[in-house]
């Protein structure tokens, strides 16, 4: 498999190398490719994640829209709920990429991953799409559910791909989030403890279930700071057509997306030593 | 003239107080399979830490073929090809997509990307297995797995964190087989690390007998042997100089053949 060399090794690693943005190009689609091959080999955890996200909207949302208890304005809560489920699900599937990578160091993946020519800001990128695309999967077998419940969302191709990069910088800040927490707890059960104790809050101050007008001001406070109320708020407007300021929901999400990225790669380095 | 595969001169790593490289000395000529023996805490582990670009080196200079691994890591990486002591593929993966991915990962260009794969799949016997899940492949197997997508890039260094460990025999003598083949037939430079006196026996041209952090002596198999005694075994060496009356006495870093015969012969 080796050659004997014509020229000397360090001469030949050399000429091999692309640049910089190629290879991050190269590197993210390698772990996206990646998911999908894993999605496509293990399609019952598609449907065992979907359980949840279907109770929400079919038990929780079918009798708080018999209520009229929030009030959604003229959209039906059922819809109003299922672009906050979306992000829910998103936030539920990225949170479990850092205890994925503790389990890839534990098993000597991450160590060989880290000894091929892939900078640890591609790798954590590569992971932080990874999860976007798992979470996009997902998106779509609720949007499809919520269409069989009755919900009418746009079919603006261009609206649905704001949806679909909205997924992708939820996800990737959720995914490198819980990555970042992972370089600093380094252990699996501490890490699976956190990720329980912050999902519920970042979940619950959101607008993912009511409107932001109908939280005590405190909760409005950190449902502000909140990258999933962002999230929510451009799914909800880009499907629904409730009010939002869009370029405003993706800064934060983008913002966020990158500071978790850095965040996480410089962190990542505590793992493997 | 071609740089030495592996230099390290004055290589020194601290955990705390724990000293767990001792500024260590070593030379690696392209082409030869060197083989690091020692207990468990010898250093070993660490030594190929920082060889492979995984702990940055603080204190001391390791060049891999003339290239510096602190200053220049990603141009290393693309030489080495690197397989740690756990048995570490991806179970949710194929044999073929485990591969793949490496093979992506170390810009292997799509023209020839497949031919590659198939190549490295079929060096390591592995074609007939390769469509099926990962995680359904023995111990023997993985390992095999791992070292594909370790030739997959054409490694001019390979290094093995004990290759073997866990393996039954048969499995074993198929991995050393391997290794055998690649270091015969491409000249590929192997280090590897080992617990087992015949696995250094069997497949290293010079092996370093490290405890506490540093290299008690280097040499062949057989010259190590014999400055013992004419009956001695690799078993032996390894005892004389990582027993527990030799901890600690000599500080005098890397050793040659030359003194480590006169020490054997001083003790009669």
């Amino acid at each position: 498999m080796s050659v004997r060399l014509d020229a000397p090794p360090a001469a030949w690693a050399e000429r091999q190398a692309p640049s910089a943005a190629s290879r991050l190009v190269s590197r993210v689609g390698t772990f996206c490719l990646v998911e999908l091959q894993k999605l496509r080999h293990d399609r019952s955890e598609l449907i065992t994640r979907l359980i949840q996200p279907v109770l929400w909207l079919v038990v929780y949302g079918e009798t708080f829209t018999r209520l009229r208890a929030i009030p959604t304005g003229d959209v039906p809560y059922l819809d109003y709920l299922s672009a906050g489920i979306i992000a829910q699900s998103a936030l539920f599937v990225s949170i479990f990429y850092g205890i994925q990578i503790i389990w890839e160091r534990d098993a000597g993946v991450l160590s060989k991953l880290m000894v091929t020519p892939t900078p640890r800001a591609a790798l954590v990128t590569g992971k932080a799409f990874a999860a976007g695309i798992r979470s996009l999967a997902q998106a779509v077998a609720i949007l499809v559910v919520a269409l069989l419940l009755g919900v009418r969302f746009t079919p603006n191709p261009v609206k649905l791909l704001g949806v679909l990069v909205v997924v992708l910088l939820g996800s990737a800040f959720f995914c490198c989030l819980s990555v970042t927490i992972a370089g600093l707890v380094l252990k699996q059960d501490r890490l699976m403890g956190i990720g329980q104790a912050i999902m519920m809050p970042l979940f619950f101050a959101s607008n993912a279930l009511y409107p932001v007008s109908v939280m005590p001001g405190w909760l409005q406070v950190v449902s502000a700071g909140n990258p999933l109320s962002y999230e929510v708020s451009a799914l909800r407007g880009l499907l629904l057509g409730t009010p939002t300021t869009l370029w405003l929901d993706f800064l934060v999400l983008l913002l966020a997306a990158i500071a978790s990225i850095s965040a996480a790669s410089a962190l990542l380095g505590r793992l493997t030593r | 003239m071609t740089a030495p595969a592996i230099e390290i001169r004055g290589l020194t790593q601290r955990f705390g107080e724990h000293v767990a490289v001792d500024a260590l000395d070593l030379t690696v000529d392209a082409g030869e399979c060197f083989g690091l023996l020692g207990p468990n805490g010898a250093g070993k582990t660490t030594t190929i830490r920082l060889l492979v670009t995984l702990l940055p080196v603080t204190d001391g200079e390791v060049t891999i073929f003339g290239l510096d691994v602190g200053r220049r890591a990603m141009a290393v990486r693309r030489l080495l090809g690197y397989v740690p002591q756990q048995l570490s593929v991806e179970g949710a993966l194929t044999g073929r997509e485990n591969v793949a991915w490496f093979a992506r990962l170390f810009d292997i260009p799509r023209r020839e990307r497949t031919a590659r794969v198939e190549e490295a799949l079929a060096m390591m016997d592995l074609t007939d297995a390769a469509d099926r899940l990962a995680g359904t492949y023995s111990g023997g197997m993985v390992r095999r797995l791992e070292l594909a997508q370790a030739l997959v890039n054409r490694p001019a260094l390979l290094v093995l964190d004990e290759p073997t460990v866990g393996l039954d025999p048969v499995a074993r003598d198929s991995v050393w087989a391997r290794v055998r083949e690649l270091q015969e037939q491409f000249g590929t430079t192997v280090l590897l690390t080992t617990h087992y006196m015949e696995e250094a026996d069997a497949l290293c041209d010079r092996v370093g007998l490290m405890h506490d952090g540093r290299l008690r002596a280097v040499g062949a198999p057989a010259e190590l042997k014999a400055a013992l005694g004419p009956a001695a075994t690799l078993e032996d060496v390894f005892r004389h100089y990582t027993g527990d009356q030799l901890a600690g006495q000599e500080r005098g870093g890397l050793r040659s053949v030359r003194s480590t015969r006169r020490t054997a012969g001083r003790m009669g």
